[in-house]
């Protein structure tokens, strides 16, 4: 793992999308899961501890999730709706005695569109939301899972107690955690879901934040799999006669631009020229082949892309004749401050990256002047946006982001005013026509049409040009000569129980 | 000799104060919100201003600094943001870890660096003595996480003959396992003291050595093993100082070579504490390690006076 310690491992993991990978998926089930099967196309929502779920056709705030039956937690309990609720309370109630101030803080993002639920039977929920939310599958959906309220019990209802000796319902039960050092996982003999039954004993998660370090346990043969491989290391890590494995996921490397007036980029052509200047084959090459050249938020084969009519491309002569009709040329650049990290999470390799492009946006007319901040700083102004005294001067920040989920992704990039997510829409961009788009999405529950309206929606942010699109990251992973099976899924999460070791 | 012990320990009361004051006002001073690291984005402001309650974020600056201190003083060392366990349970491992390599680095440094210097002493401007004086600045010259890089490129990945990183297994004893995974970053740590120890003993040895009462032992004909002793023992005072400092460097762990063994001790916790803003564990961590280094320094004070009586006259 590139963590520097072992995610939290309750229920609710930190550690983000790689907590979520490596713990909660593993530990742990959600009522929907991730069809991870697959490496060729993007991964889709597939049932999980629900084997179904229906909302009322007249009432469109009330789910309705049908659990799957005969699912034992690791401590041999049932797993049933009373479960889910006895969750819920855990991450919202704070007067439950279950109540647990970490879960509900990793869980708030899930749960926040959530108003009230009940167990209709044993197997039967009832989720009602605050508002019609067509969404909620990616949230309460997939991330958020189930902890054994009868190990909570016995382990004295104790928390810190319950980390070390966690139960779940999930392919792996943890049998060893030893904080910053290990996680020592072993195949769960009792998972109800036989086609993802681990193929291997015993997994160890082993965090190692220091690139160079995670290469050397990899070729030392001291670990089997290593995650976020730095380009220079690939061409050894081949020569060793291991397998270096990648795949486009929703990620993407964009600079997020001010919509503020004072800000140059207020002017859709100088966004526009901005997306043109970029070589984005080249910085690909650049990065050893490790990114792909991205055209909007999403990959083009990705349902969500739909049809938008501006090209995100290279192209520096229309990228001038916009600067040009613009004002700006040159011999009189337009000037911009880009406020990046040293590295961070999904930042790939900031510095180079931001060079490279300078270099390219000088050739045209723009002048890209860097600040750099340290990770947790380039959050806090990110959370901030462009409008806090932190983000004074600057027009854009560079900060890789996960397009996992619709709202993350893109409704929260179009909702400004009352209606903004904090957090989320840095710079402000406001447009009746998106929020329109964007609501639109919400509002449909039927996932095909919701991927459509997605894509009308990208389409429409994209022909806004309302970023900087540049990459997205390949996300590459070494694997040692005998690992088999693995499938690198389009997705932040990956599926691990396929993984067979033959020496 | 009460009342040098007493001074010694009143200077200490206000170096703690100072440096609980420093590390707690820098950490808040540094950009970026402590809470931004755990917050989450979508959460509500209810949900938001509850959490910054639970762990004081919402109180001015100096009343956070006043309850953090007398929590301190009752043995409270905080919680931790980002695992949200107790600070102390967090530190104790890391503590432990780094002791435990930081014996073994002491133990190669004190060897090395005493047996070298001592050599490079008695050897003045020969070949044995240049080759070591060269070695020592080269060793605290080079940055030693790039040394240790180049140990695990040569040790683990080419000859396979010891781990490239972390710590061994936990087992109910100790044991050859644990040493293994120990000798590199041990190594690596110990660089530095034993260029140090290697030229200030080497110093120490050559200037003792110039006195009239090492001339005059070796009048009265002395063997050399015995006037050997004398130099040692007059040379142990300002010895013992450095060690007294590099120990206590080795103990507060190195967050370069912590991380890039990832070797789970204090220093690879500040690094991830530094990393995600994780104030209470910076705080509590930077406050032991300070302590433990102002108490170190407090016992070589103490028996600084041992070896050299005259400085009980001061």
């Amino acid at each position: 793992m590139t963590l520097s310690d072992i995610p939290v491992t309750t229920g609710q993991a930190s550690g983000g999308a790689e907590g979520g990978r490596f713990l909660n998926r593993s530990v742990y089930n959600a009522m929907v899961d991730w069809d991870l099967s697959r490496a060729d196309r993007p991964s889709s929502l597939i049932p999980g501890l629900a084997e179904s779920w229906s909302v009322d056709s007249k009432d469109r705030n009330l789910w309705t999730f049908r659990l799957r039956r005969g699912v034992k937690f690791h401590d041999g309990s049932p797993f049933t709706a009373h479960d889910v609720v006895w969750n819920f309370d855990k991450l919202t109630k704070t007067d439950s005695p279950q109540y647990d101030r970490l879960q509900a803080r990793n869980a708030a993002n899930w749960m926040v569109s959530v108003d009230s639920y009940r167990a209709v039977d044993d197997y039967t929920v009832e989720v009602r939301t605050k508002k019609p939310n067509g969404t909620l599958l990616y949230e309460v959906g997939v991330n958020v899972f189930y902890s054994s309220p009868r190990q909570w019990e016995t382990l004295g209802r104790d928390w810190q107690k319950f980390a070390s000796e966690p139960s779940g319902t999930g392919p792996y039960e943890l049998v060893r955690l030893v904080p910053r050092n290990r996680a020592e996982l072993v195949r769960n003999p009792d998972y109800w879901n036989k086609d993802m039954m681990p193929k291997h004993d015993r997994m160890v998660l082993r965090p190692m934040p220091d690139a160079n370090t995670r290469v050397s346990a990899l070729l030392s043969g001291q670990v089997d799999l290593v995650e976020a491989l730095p380009p220079d290391a690939v061409p050894r890590v081949k020569a060793a006669g291991m397998r270096v494995s990648t795949n486009v996921y929703p990620h993407i490397w964009p600079y997020m631009v001010s919509h503020l007036p004072s800000s140059p980029f207020s002017d859709i052509r100088i966004r526009k020229a901005a997306n043109l200047a970029i070589d984005r084959e080249n910085l690909a090459k650049f990065l050893g082949g490790l990114a792909t050249p991205a055209q909007g938020f999403v990959t083009p084969n990705h349902p969500w892309f739909g049809k938008p009519s501006f090209k995100v491309g290279y192209d520096p002569d229309a990228a001038r004749k916009l600067l040009g009709e613009a004002g700006f040329g040159k011999n009189n650049p337009v000037k911009i401050k880009v406020t990046m990290s040293a590295a961070g999470s999904g930042q790939m390799q900031p510095l180079p990256m931001n060079e490279f492009i300078q270099e390219n946006f000088r050739d045209v007319g723009i002048d890209m002047s860097l600040e750099t901040v340290d990770w947790e700083a380039l959050r806090s102004r990110r959370l901030a946006g462009v409008e806090a005294d932190l983000n004074k001067g600057v027009d854009a920040i560079n900060y890789a982001y996960s397009i996992q989920y619709p709202v993350f992704g893109l409704i929260g990039q179009t909702y400004h005013g009352q209606n903004r997510v904090k957090g989320y829409n840095w710079g402000h961009f406001a447009d009746a026509k998106a929020d329109q788009l964007a609501r639109a999405c919400l509002d449909e529950f039927d996932a095909d049409e919701q991927d459509r309206r997605l894509g009308e929606l990208h389409s429409y942010l994209v022909d806004q040009a309302v970023w900087i699109w540049v990459v997205h990251d390949m996300n590459p992973r070494g694997l040692a000569s005998h690992v088999k099976g693995f499938v690198q899924a389009q997705n932040w999460f990956q599926d691990f129980t396929r993984i067979r070791i033959e020496k | 000799m009460l009342w040098y012990v007493l001074r010694r320990l009143v200077y200490i009361l206000p170096i703690l104060f100072g440096v609980s004051l420093v590390c707690f006002s820098l950490l808040h001073l540094a950009p970026g919100d402590p809470m931004t690291a755990v917050m989450p984005e979508f959460g509500s402001e209810e949900l938001i201003e509850q959490i910054k309650r639970s762990y004081g974020f919402d109180q001015p600056l100096p009343v956070q600094y006043f309850r953090w201190l007398l929590a301190v003083l009752s043995g409270d060392l905080g919680t931790s943001i980002v695992q949200d366990r107790p600070v102390w349970n967090e530190l104790a491992p890391a503590l432990v870890n780094t002791f435990q390599l930081a014996v073994f680095g002491v133990a190669i440094s004190l060897v090395a660096g005493i047996g070298l210097g001592l050599l490079a002493g008695y050897t003045r401007r020969l070949v044995a003595d240049r080759a070591i004086t060269t070695t020592a600045i080269v060793g605290v010259s080079v940055p030693h996480y790039w040394v240790g890089l180049v140990l695990i490129a040569i040790f683990a990945v080419s000859l396979g003959w010891l781990p490239a990183m972390g710590k061994a297994p936990p087992s109910d004893a100790f044991g050859f396992d644990d040493v293994r995974y120990m000798i590199l970053p041990a190594i690596t740590l110990a660089l530095i003291p034993t260029g140090i120890i290697a030229r200030s003993v080497r110093a120490t040895v050559i200037d003792v050595r110039k006195h009239e009462f090492v001339q005059t032992l070796h009048a009265n004909g002395l063997p050399q093993r015995r006037i050997f002793l004398h130099v040692v023992k007059n040379a142990s005072p300002t010895v013992l100082a450095i060690i007294g400092i590099q120990l206590g460097h080795l103990v507060g762990g190195s967050i370069l070579v912590e991380t890039v063994f990832a070797w789970p001790g204090t220093g690879y916790l500040l690094n991830n504490a530094i990393a995600t803003r994780d104030l209470p564990l910076l705080q509590g961590t930077i406050l032991v390690l300070a302590t433990f280094f102002v108490l170190l320094n407090f016992l070589v004070d103490l028996a600084q006076p041992f070896l050299d009586p005259r400085m009980k006259r001061h």
